[in-house]
């Protein structure tokens, strides 16, 4: 009877705790695996692993928690299913940029429409393309994201640094591309 | 392209990260240096649109109720019923829904949603209050200071808690006018950020979750709760005004 009892309890606390999260959960998902149904599937395993762990929450960060499950719940996937998006460099021939310095850049990147944007950040390696979710999106704090991710602090400053290079390269070559078909 | 030792702590400095010294040895540096002072606008440039874009992807409808319906949880959303009595309810609830939303979407046909409208009320009011000297009429990181001055000044009381532990505190309040009635205005800080709580009652006591939108770059969740309405604005991301609205409704 008393496991019962404390069985409903963690069912009604895992509902106001875990499942507010679930747009933070489906959002990261999405952004990992580019795919509206996979993101689904994904985040609805994560919440039955969650559910299953839930005992083994201390309280704290939730919404690191859960997340933490949702990444490496869409790894799995990725390893399994598309190996091959794991495995993706960023082509620096394709991107490189021949415009006329850091002014017209900024240019370039002032204005730039949210389709643009969603594209330029697919286009992004795996590993920089989450952090940036996770600072811009989640608005987490290096500490928060270090412990999510599993990687020193320092690290998460300079994948922030060369993921943002990389999204303005791409945008940049995008904006020329439309300039140049427009002409 | 920014010099290069100086690359990394542009962007640590961009995410508020760097310690104060080195920031202002940063910003020293920047006084000289025309070109990370042109990578740092740049990068904000870059990062209002991602924040401010549609980026961020929420849950598909359906979603939470497969969740829910896959876990031994308490509240299940109810099955969708099969039988001939229920598809002559089914058909009743659909004409009751499709009148609804017509009587809904009727404002829309004529201006803009009321939802809009209201959206557009609270940013410029919101906007107005970031003036200099508009943001409070008492100022107080002490909700048993803050929520007393209301009393006498408006005809109910607004729930007032500060969550500095969760790293927004609160900062003060004051009177406001929104939706043709008074309202309470609390206002909270998140980092360098701002984020007013508009709270007036509600005629009707129903509990809403809460929903987000987005007018002229700020972002905005409404939400119903105990008799009273409440709307965070502010110019915060998406999801940690999500996480604010979540820690108010607690």
């Amino acid at each position: 009877m008393p496991e019962d009892t404390q069985e409903v309890g963690n069912a009604g606390r895992f509902e106001q705790v875990i499942l507010p999260h679930l747009d933070a959960a489906y959002n990261l998902a999405r952004w990992l695996v580019r795919n509206q149904q996979d993101a689904q599937d994904i985040v609805q395993e994560s919440y039955l692993r969650a559910f299953k762990f839930f005992s083994g929450f201390q309280g704290g960060d939730s919404r690191a928690w859960l997340l933490k499950i949702v990444r490496n719940t869409s790894y799995t996937f990725l390893e399994k299913n598309r190996p091959a998006s794991l495995a993706e460099e960023f082509d620096e021939k394709v991107h490189a940029t021949e415009a006329g310095g850091p002014d017209a850049e900024s240019e370039m990147v002032r204005g730039v429409e949210s389709r643009m944007l969603r594209e330029a950040l697919d286009a992004l390696p795996v590993n920089f393309r989450e952090i940036l979710i996770l600072r811009e999106l989640e608005g987490m704090s290096y500490k928060e994201i270090a412990e999510l991710v599993n990687v020193p602090m320092g690290t998460v400053m300079s994948s922030l640094a060369r993921g943002r290079e990389r999204l303005r390269e791409i945008l940049v070559h995008a904006r020329e591309k439309e300039g140049s078909r427009g002409h | 392209m920014a010099t290069d030792p100086y690359t990394p702590l542009l962007h640590a400095y961009l995410d508020s990260e760097l310690d104060l010294v080195r920031s202002l040895e940063l910003e020293e540096h920047m006084k000289s240096c025309p070109d990370c002072a042109q990578e740092i606008w740049t990068q904000q440039t870059l990062r209002q649109g991602l924040r401010s874009g549609n980026l961020y992807h929420r849950a598909p409808a359906g979603l939470e109720a497969r969740i829910r319906a896959s876990l031994p949880l308490e509240n299940k959303v109810i099955e969708m019923p099969r039988r001939n009595f229920w598809n002559w309810v089914a058909v009743a609830a659909a004409i009751v829904v499709a009148l609804v939303l017509t009587w809904r979407m009727l404002p829309s046909f004529l201006g803009r949603s009321q939802t809009d409208l209201l959206a557009q009320e609270v940013v410029s009011s919101h906007i107005r209050s970031l003036q200099p000297g508009h943001l409070m009429d008492v100022e107080s990181t002490d909700q048993h200071t803050v929520k007393p001055w209301f009393n006498g000044k408006l005809d109910f009381s607004p729930p007032v808690k500060d969550f500095a532990e969760d790293g927004f505190p609160l900062k003060g309040g004051r009177l406001d006018y929104i939706d043709h009635r008074p309202a309470a205005a609390l206002v909270y800080q998140r980092q360098k950020h701002f984020i007013n709580v508009y709270v007036w009652p509600e005629s009707e006591a129903r509990d809403r979750p809460a929903r987000l939108e987005s007018a002229q770059g700020y972002n905005i969740a409404f939400w119903e709760r105990g008799g009273m309405y409440f709307c965070a604005v502010s110019d915060l991301n998406t999801g940690e005004l999500q996480q604010f609205a979540q820690l108010l409704q607690q």
